[in-house]
This record gives structure tokens, C-alpha cells and sequence, in this order.
């Protein structure tokens, strides 16, 4: 188990990159701590997986260097980092039986058999595969293979970090939830550091200590569910981030008030932004309050999700999203008011202050 | 869903049944048809039973036949599949040098078979070919004409040379089949370069090997042409396959009954080796 330090990482797959554009992973510089369960949560293309693969060794980094628990490794391979990796499909040995996928890395790391049996049969009991040992690993269900992956990665206790491609997307829905407890689990127990790559925030969330979310090749955010949820430093956060996303319109900032079209709103204290920068508020749905008070707004649709209502609505021409509860009244005469604990002041899309 | 029955549908594949019993079913029945008859011409038959299927079983100049053909099938196979993998493991995956390999390993596949044997033929010739000429000048004793053992390697480096390709294409198919990951799991689990040949490769390529060993061992086995423009056979009766024996039989002897005798154990012999092959090698499959 390790530290991962990540410094001052920048990689283009390009031969001469020049522009930030070139680069699939802008400067990423970060140290995530032993034992942790990290996300790396982002849209497709947005250099989680280069990360992933940086950090397993598949892929060398143009600049910057990898180190575990202090240790350069950026020049070791893939197998002298001693890492596991589990990818989006499973990767099995389908010619070879349960059991000798599993001792398959022992094996060859010239592991004694007698240990390797102990081994193998441990991770067979921890992976509830024990009756299935003697199986060839081919005509197993995709969760079964995707244990088995994850087993090959556990048997070898010493492993630095695991790290996790999407490893749930070819799985069944109600296959997933079982994996992903067993996985939590199986994390407790061991306590590896765990690296974890989704697009789907439900994932990251449930799983990750910290959610690191990745856009357009750089980290915007590290932080805990919560963080995330309510401060956003990034607006990519706000929108990707809850279901629907954080509501984000154009503001003027004068002071430490912030005009919203022809609505004006006090914040406690005055964020400092230089001249010239986008100004906008973000606030999330949970946080806009229907009533017959407050600022107006036109209601345009409304969608019962169960427990919830999401009201699609016009603010000073800005589409905006509110989330209600199922039997909330909505007034003919719709109003509403931020909650202030809910507002956030971006500057060109950065985070500059809100009353949280 | 209900199923609906309709016997219309059989009109849909009427056209495949006329091709084929004219193509196939006709042709055999009228081999089979000679097998059991006598004939002296003026389309006069006269029944013969098993007699020209005792003949042929019985004669030592099919039985001669036969292992030469097996012989040489077996050569071939262990030549060409070993070879084709290699190749087709060295051979680029990506950039320019995928298309110009795949071309330079079509060239020898488009070239029809009688031209392979004589291209080989004057190749190989002691008086003006290249290659019977260096190795002359070298001082080897090389002559396909005269010495048996120089008439086989020729034939068979012939066949290597024409057909190996196609075993580097099948194989190459299987293996740009495989996806990236496996490769990467198998560096994650330390897996050496021949492991990953053993269990990550081999068994993706194994269908398309079966079909490779299935196709050469077919055409081995029927090996006619190239001996024949070649080595005519000779010498003596050193690369006589039962494929050119049949035809000495059938053309230039004009013993129809037991050509065509000889024909039917020669079909069922292939069909028979055919069956074996594919059940071995699907035979794990089944296991699990």
C-alpha cells in the first residue's frame, strides 16, 4: 500500500505539444494519501484514463514524475510498480481454470506453490468463488470475470495501489450494487489505496473518500461528496454533479452585492474579482425555495420524479431548474428565494466566494 | 411469439439445392456410378460390384500413394502453422507497415497454382534456373529431376513458399482481435513473453487456426498441380500423390472403375481426417 504523489504531471500523445489544447492531461500535481478510495470522475475524453494508465505505468508521462511513498517510479514498468489494475471488460484467462487465474500472478513472480495455494484459496473465499475453483474461467457470467480480475490484482497482498477502469460498465444493474458493496468491503479489510475511474457520478460518490473530478485534462476539484455538492469549484462541478445540475446564470458583481437581471441580492461578505471576468451565480435546485415571495419567475414544466418535483422554470430569461417536494404547492404567481447558504460566486467559471 | 409454418419457405432455398446437385450430388452419384461397372466404351456397362474397390484396397501402389500424401501433409502442417504463427506475431500492428505486410503476404495467394509450379520449376532447374544454378556453383549435388529427396524439398518448399500466407493472414486476423487490455493485465500480472503467447494469444487464434489447419490440410492432401507441372510425378514414382495416380489412371490408362473407386476412398479418406481434426481441436470446447 502507498502514497501516490503525482508531480507536476502533463502528458500529449502528440510528438511536440505547444498549446494547453495538445496536452490529453493539463499539469496535475497532487498527493493522495495511503489506504484512500479515490474517484476520478469526468465526461468521456477528459483524460481520466491517461491518468489511470500514467499511474499503472502503461503510458509514460511527457513531463513530471510519479512517486510512490516517495519513491521515483516513473521509470519503472507497469510490473516493477507492483500496481493491480481491473479494466472495463473483463480480462480473464479463459484457457485456464478459476483457480490457476488467480495463482497466475504468483506464479509468475516465482511465488512457492505452497504459498500460493493458501493464497489462491483465501482470495477464493474472499470473492465467494471457492465453489468454482476448478472451472474453466471462460464460461463464467461477466461479474464473475470481473471478480476473478480483481481477484488476480488482491492475491498479490503486497500490491502498491489498485486501480479500477470502469470496471462496472458491462456489468448487470443489479449485479453492480452487490459488486460495489463487496468492493467497499473487500477496501475496509485491506485498506489498499484505491484508484477508482467512472462517468457516472452515482459510482463515485457511493465509493470515493475523496471524488476527484477531471475536465478537459485537468483536476478541477478534489473533495468529499459533500464538498462537491456544496461547493463547487468549478462550474463543470455544479453542472456535473447532481441530478438536475447546479443552476448557473450570468451575474454583475458590484461590492458584495450581485445583480442578477433586474433582481439584486446581498451576499454577507464581497468576493474580489478583476475587472473584466464572466460573473456568474450558481446555486443548486435543493436550494431554490418556491413561494409567493421572493423574485419572480415563470413556470414552464413540470417533472414528477416520485418523491420530487423538478420545476422547470424562466428566471430574468434564464432557464433554471428548482427542486421541489412531491406535495409542495405551486402558486400561480411563482416566486422564489436563494437560500443563501446554496449561492456561489464564479469567476470565469472559478470559484471566487459564496455565503457557504 | 408464434411461430408461423409456412412450406413456401422451401422455395427460398430451392435454387441452392438445384446448384448444388448439379455442382456436387449428380457428379458423385456418376462416380459412384462407374465404381461398380465395367465399361470397354460404346457406352457398354457390365456390373462389377466391389471388384475395383477390392483392386484398389488390395494394390500396393495405392497404399504407396496414400502415405506419400500423408507424409506430406504432415510435413506441410508442421512446417506451415508454426511458421505462419511466427510470422504473423512479428508482423506490425499499426502504421504503414500493417497494409504493405498484408500485400506482400497476399502476392503468393493470388497466384494460380500451375503458375507457382513452373515458376518453381524453371527456378529450381541445374542448366538456367537461379537457384539450381547458385546451388550447382556452390558445389551442392541439387537435382529435382534425378534425386527424390531434392524433388520433395522442392515441392514442399514450393508449397511453404505459395501457402504459409495464408496461415499468417488467418492468424493475423485472431490476433489484432485482441484488445489492448490483455496485454496490459498480463505485464500487470508479470506474465512473460511466452505466457502471453500461451494464454492470451494461442487460444484467440485457435478458431481461426482450426480453419487454417483445416484448409491446409485439405489442399495438402488433394496436392496435384504443382507436382505435376514439377516433377511430373518422378522421379520414378518418388512425389506420385494418389491426386496425380488418379489421373494417370483415369486419363491416361482410361480404367474409369477403378478411378473412380479409388476417387470415393480417396473422398472418404479426407472427410474421414477432416472430421478427426475439427473434433480434437473443438473437442475443449465442449468440456465446459
Amino acid at each position: 500500500m502507498a502514497r501516490i504523489t503525482l508531480d507536476h504531471i502533463r502528458h500529449a500523445y502528440g510528438p511536440n505539444p505547444v498549446s494547453d489544447s495538445d496536452y490529453a492531461l493539463r499539469e496535475v500535481h497532487h498527493e493522495w494519501k495511503d489506504g484512500g478510495a479515490y474517484a476520478l470522475l469526468g465526461p468521456s475524453g477528459c483524460g481520466k484514463t491517461t491518468l489511470l494508465n500514467i499511474i499503472s505505468g502503461l503510458l509514460q508521462p511527457s513531463h513530471g514524475r510519479i512517486l510512490f511513498d516517495g519513491r521515483d517510479v516513473t521509470d519503472l514498468s507497469t510490473q516493477a510498480r507492483n500496481i493491480a489494475q481491473v479494466f472495463q471488460f473483463p480480462v480473464i484467462y479463459d484457457t485456464m481454470t478459476v483457480y490457476d487465474n488467480l495463482a497466475f500472478p504468483l506464479r509468475n513472480r516465482g511465488v512457492d506453490e505452497a504459498d500460493v495455494d493458501r493464497r489462491v484459496r483465501d482470495m477464493l473465499q474472499i470473492i465467494d468463488l471457492a465453489d468454482w475453483a476448478k472451472r474453466k474461467a471462460r464460461g463464467l457470467t461477466a461479474d464473475q470475470k470481473q471478480k476473478i480480475s480483481l481477484g488476480r490484482g488482491l492475491v498479490r497482498n503486497d500490491v502498491n495501489a489498485i486501480l479500477f477502469d470502469e470496471p462496472l460498465t458491462v456489468i448487470d444493474p443489479h449485479m453492480k450494487w452487490v459488486l460495489r458493496s463487496q468492493l467497499k468491503r473487500l477496501h475496509k479489510q485491506f485498506g489498499f489505496t484505491m484508484v477508482y475511474v467512472t462517468h457516472d457520478q452515482t459510482e463515485a460518490l457511493t465509493f470515493a473518500d475523496k471524488v476527484v473530478v477531471m475536465y478537459e485534462g485537468q483536476i478541477v476539484q478534489i473533495g468529499t461528496p459533500a464538498e462537491l455538492f456544496e461547493t463547487p469549484r468549478h462550474t463543470f462541478v455544479g453542472y456535473f454533479i447532481g441530478s438536475p445540475g447546479m443552476n448557473v446564470i450570468p451575474a454583475r458583481l458590484d461590492g458584495s452585492s450581485v445583480t442578477l437581471g433586474s433582481q439584486r441580492l446581498d451576499l454577507a461578505s464581497a468576493p474580489t474579482a478583476a475587472e473584466g471576468d464572466r460573473i456568474e451565480l450558481g446555486i443548486r435546485p435543493e436550494f431554490i425555495r418556491l413561494g409567493r415571495e421572493g423574485m419572480p419567475v415563470t413556470i414552464r414544466r413540470i417533472e414528477d420524479i416520485g418523491r420530487r418535483k423538478i420545476v422547470r422554470a424562466d428566471f430574468e430569461g434564464q432557464p433554471i431548474a428548482i427542486v421541489a417536494d412531491e406535495d409542495a404547492e405551486i402558486p400561480a404567481e411563482a416566486h422564489v428565494r436563494f437560500e443563501p447558504q446554496g449561492i456561489n460566486i464564479y469567476a470565469n467559471s472559478w470559484r471566487i466566494g459564496g455565503e457557504a | 411469439m408464434e411461430k408461423t409454418y409456412n412450406n413456401k419457405a422451401w422455395f427460398f432455398v430451392l435454387p441452392v439445392l438445384v446448384l448444388v446437385l448439379f455442382s456436387a450430388a449428380i457428379p458423385l452419384m456418376t462416380v459412384v456410378n462407374y465404381s461398380v461397372q465395367d465399361t470397354f466404351g460404346n457406352n457398354e456397362f457390365f456390373w462389377a460390384g466391389t471388384d475395383w474397390f477390392d483392386e484398389i484396397l488390395n494394390s500396393a501402389r495405392f497404399w504407396e500413394a496414400l502415405q506419400r500424401n500423408l507424409l506430406f501433409s504432415f510435413i506441410i502442417l508442421a512446417l506451415e502453422i508454426p511458421l505462419g504463427i511466427f510470422i504473423a506475431l512479428n508482423m506490425p500492428k499499426k502504421g504503414i507497415g500493417v497494409p504493405v505486410c498484408l500485400v506482400l503476404m497476399a502476392l503468393p495467394l493470388l497466384i494460380p497454382w500451375n503458375v507457382v509450379g513452373t515458376i518453381w520449376q524453371v527456378f529450381g532447374r541445374v542448366d538456367i534456373g537461379l537457384l539450381g544454378r547458385t546451388l550447382a556453383v556452390l558445389g551442392i549435388d541439387y537435382n529435382y529431376v534425378r534425386n527424390p529427396l531434392d524433388a520433395w524439398i522442392t515441392v514442399i518448399v514450393m508449397d511453404v513458399w505459395h501457402w504459409t500466407s495464408l496461415v499468417v493472414l488467418l492468424c493475423y486476423a485472431g490476433l489484432v482481435s485482441i484488445p489492448d487490455a490483455y496485454y496490459q493485465a498480463a505485464k500487470i500480472d508479470g506474465a512473460s513473453r511466452w505466457s502471453v503467447f500461451r494464454y492470451i494469444q494461442l487460444p484467440k487464434m485457435k478458431r481461426v487456426l482450426l480453419i487454417a489447419v483445416l484448409l491446409r490440410f485439405m489442399d495438402s492432401f488433394m496436392i496435384y498441380t504443382e507436382p505435376f507441372v514439377v516433377t511430373g510425378g518422378g522421379p520414378g514414382n518418388s512425389t506420385t500423390f494418389l491426386s496425380i495416380d488418379l489421373v494417370k489412371m483415369a486419363v491416361g490408362q482410361f480404367d474409369l472403375g477403378p478411378a473412380a473407386a479409388m476417387s470415393i476412398v480417396y473422398f472418404l479418406i479426407i472427410l474421414l481426417l477432416s472430421w478427426i481434426f475439427y473434433t480434437v481441436m473443438t473437442s475443449s470446447d465442449a468440456e465446459s
